[in-house]
């Protein structure tokens, strides 16, 4: 019994872990493949918060009867980490509403019959350049 | 200016460049200040790489905290011949860029091209240059998320979703990265590389050690496109921007492959995992050699000339893991060679094409009929690019694969060394299809009439062409850099 309860985190990080990675690699959405990379990542993340917990430990800080703290490194880690998950979060979107404007879907498999398409032109529209931004 | 700060300059130049250009926003400034910052990294970098050669390997540390608390910059031999790499084919490229972006790029969005390209260039430098495992991290996801976008940029509308792909594979690659290094960190409770190094051989019993070597292989492995595990890479490469097919072709997958060898060689490197555990040498063996050939059979039947090199790259990442994998200082000598010298060529190649994709428009193999004649320059830079790449003599290409084969004869793996000769001839029959194209067969009639590329995209072509020549005559200074490099790493000694 200990075998789960004391390790109750790191057995909830490796579920999130694989559903995650499942979601990313089984489905042909590319919006619900963004959510599974995050769910992957946000695992992650909590593995490494767990790894810092120390029981009974407060947030280290100096004050009176402060004596166990939690080791902080690692949730400082997963400040940059979840900064960096954001941003990968971020792009995947912007290049998916990209994607959806030149092939007018996001299921894979549509955009894959549509990309062995030869006949279809590949470069859709010139985009209007935008003289203004650039004075 | 304090020659002793050159170890954060090297980083801290072009991410500091980078939002300016935003700033700059006109195409003409922001390339000029792209280039100007480029050349600057270049001369750093050269800078650190003589003070590698003259004092040996040393140590940054930032802001004068020292390690383990503080972050650490590190030199050695190995990394300061990436920054040397990356910063020069960088440079190289620059100018040429002008022309090629102007053509393939918006003009409204030629600023942010270079902004993305100079971030790219930070991260990639940084991951070359850092000493702590966390930090390489942040640098990767700098480097690959400006790549992702760099991709996208091309005109195609598969970029778009080769970019996607490739940002798919990529942060499952990084994030098994962390959590590689989050193992590592329960193990031993730190992340510098050198202290990590000296506290390995006590853990490396505990599983948990172990699970974290495993995570760092496979991702890793993802990012330098190691075969089962390339498949981003062709289209990535076939629809991204000419330049930055180039400039990535020859940095981003040879900055993963130095990861690897950190990892192995130095984090790992005192407790000779490769040898206490020859099954994992064994599957990086089978999966270079497999790589070697699986990709160049399917380059020889590619119709764009462009997804031809990209798995030629693959094929090619497979020569440079094949000598890591064989565990000697021959072996390993002859991977690093080949990752300066392979860098070199298919930065030449991706050029070259490039030319052709600014005049012809195309880069398919039917584009390529009759261009000997009307476009010779670029052509005959494609044919010296491409003896190097099969390994003809006076190339380094041959350089590389000599050593190549010598590390296998010296391990008593006979069936080793032919197969890379193999494998190099292989080569020669995907290149000697474009070569039939463009010097033997005519144009058809109503090919467009074409002359030869601009003078500022041939003279960087040419440059790169002629370093792949010279240093495939003079190989003495890179092959003692190399040699030098890969004796202290396999003594698993701290650099």
């Amino acid at each position: 019994m200990e075998y789960f309860t004391g390790l109750f985190n790191y057995w909830v990080v490796i579920v999130l872990m694989m559903m995650g990675f499942y979601v990313v690699i089984a489905q042909h959405n590319l919006v619900k493949k963004i959510v599974g990379l995050n769910i992957f990542q946000v695992s992650v993340f909590l593995f490494y918060i767990s790894m810092g917990k120390v029981k009974g430990g407060t947030a280290p800080i100096l004050g009176e009867g402060i004596e166990i703290y939690s080791n902080p490194l690692p949730h400082v880690l997963i400040l940059t980490a979840i900064v960096v998950g954001v941003a990968t979060t971020a792009l995947g979107l912007a290049l998916t509403v990209r994607i959806h404007n030149a092939f007018g879907t996001i299921e894979e498999d549509e955009i894959n019959a549509l990309e062995d398409d030869e006949s279809a032109p590949a470069i859709l529209v010139e985009p209007e350049i935008d003289e203004e931004a650039i004075r | 200016m304090n020659a002793s700060h050159l170890p954060i300059l090297q980083v801290i130049v072009p991410l500091m460049a980078a939002p300016v250009v935003i700033l700059l926003r006109r195409p003409n400034a922001a390339w000029a200040l792209a280039t100007l910052v480029t050349w600057t990294a270049f001369a750093i970098s050269l800078a650190l790489m003589a003070q590698v050669l003259n004092e040996g390997a040393f140590v940054y540390p930032i802001g004068g905290w020292a390690a383990p608390w503080g972050i650490e910059y590190r030199l050695d031999r190995v990394g300061a011949l990436l920054l040397v790499i990356i910063s020069g084919i960088g440079s190289v490229v620059m100018p040429y860029a002008k022309s090629s972006v102007e053509k393939e790029i918006p003009r409204d969005r030629v600023y942010l091209f270079y902004t993305m390209y100079l971030l790219c260039l930070t991260g990639l430098l940084g991951i070359a240059i850092t000493g702590d495992v966390f930090n390489l991290f942040v640098f990767l996801e700098i480097s690959s998320l400006s790549s992702y976008v760099l991709i996208a940029l091309g005109r195609d509308r598969r970029a778009l979703t080769a970019a996607y792909r490739y940002l798919i594979m990529g942060t499952i690659g990084a994030t098994f990265y962390i959590i590689g290094v989050g193992l590592m960190y329960m193990a031993t409770g730190t992340l510098n590389m050198a202290d990590l190094a000296t506290l390995m051989p006590s853990v490396i019993d505990q599983r948990t050690a172990l699970a974290g070597l495993a995570f760092l292989t496979v991702g890793i492995s993802l990012k330098l496109a190691l075969f089962p595990l390339h498949l981003w890479l062709p289209n990535a490469y076939t629809y991204a921007p000419s330049v930055v097919t180039a400039f990535l072709a020859a940095t981003a997958t040879k900055v993963a492959i130095y990861m690897l060898i950190r990892i192995i060689f130095t984090v790992f490197g005192a407790t000779h995992i490769l040898e206490v555990l020859p099954f994992v040498q064994n599957i990086l063996m089978v999966f270079a050699l497999a790589g070697i050939f699986a990709a160049s059979a399917v380059a020889m039947f590619q119709d764009n000339i462009k997804r031809m090199l990209a798995y030629s790259s693959i094929a090619q990442v497979g020569f440079i893991i094949l000598g890591i994998s064989m565990l000697s200082t021959l072996g390993l000598t002859g991977g690093i060679i080949h990752l300066f010298n392979h860098a070199l060529t298919k930065c030449a190649l991706f050029l070259a094409i490039g030319c052709v994709a600014y005049r012809v428009g195309g880069t398919r193999i039917g584009d390529m009929q009759g261009l000997g004649r009307r476009m010779p320059w670029t052509m005959a830079a494609f044919v010296v690019g491409g003896l190097s790449l099969v390994g003809v003599p006076m190339t380094v290409g041959f350089v590389s694969k000599w050593y190549l084969v010598l590390a296998a004869l010296d391990k008593g793996l006979w069936p080793v060394a032919g197969l890379i000769v193999i494998g190099s001839l292989l080569t020669l029959i995907y290149i000697w299809r474009v070569i039939e194209a463009a010097y033997f067969q005519q144009a058809t009639e109503d090919a467009p009439v074409v002359t030869e590329a601009p003078l500022s995209m041939l003279i960087p072509l040419w440059i790169t062409v002629a370093a792949s020549v010279y240093f495939g005559i003079d190989a003495s200074r890179t092959l003692d850099i190399a040699f030098d490099a890969s004796e202290t790493l396999m003594r698993g000694a701290l650099p």
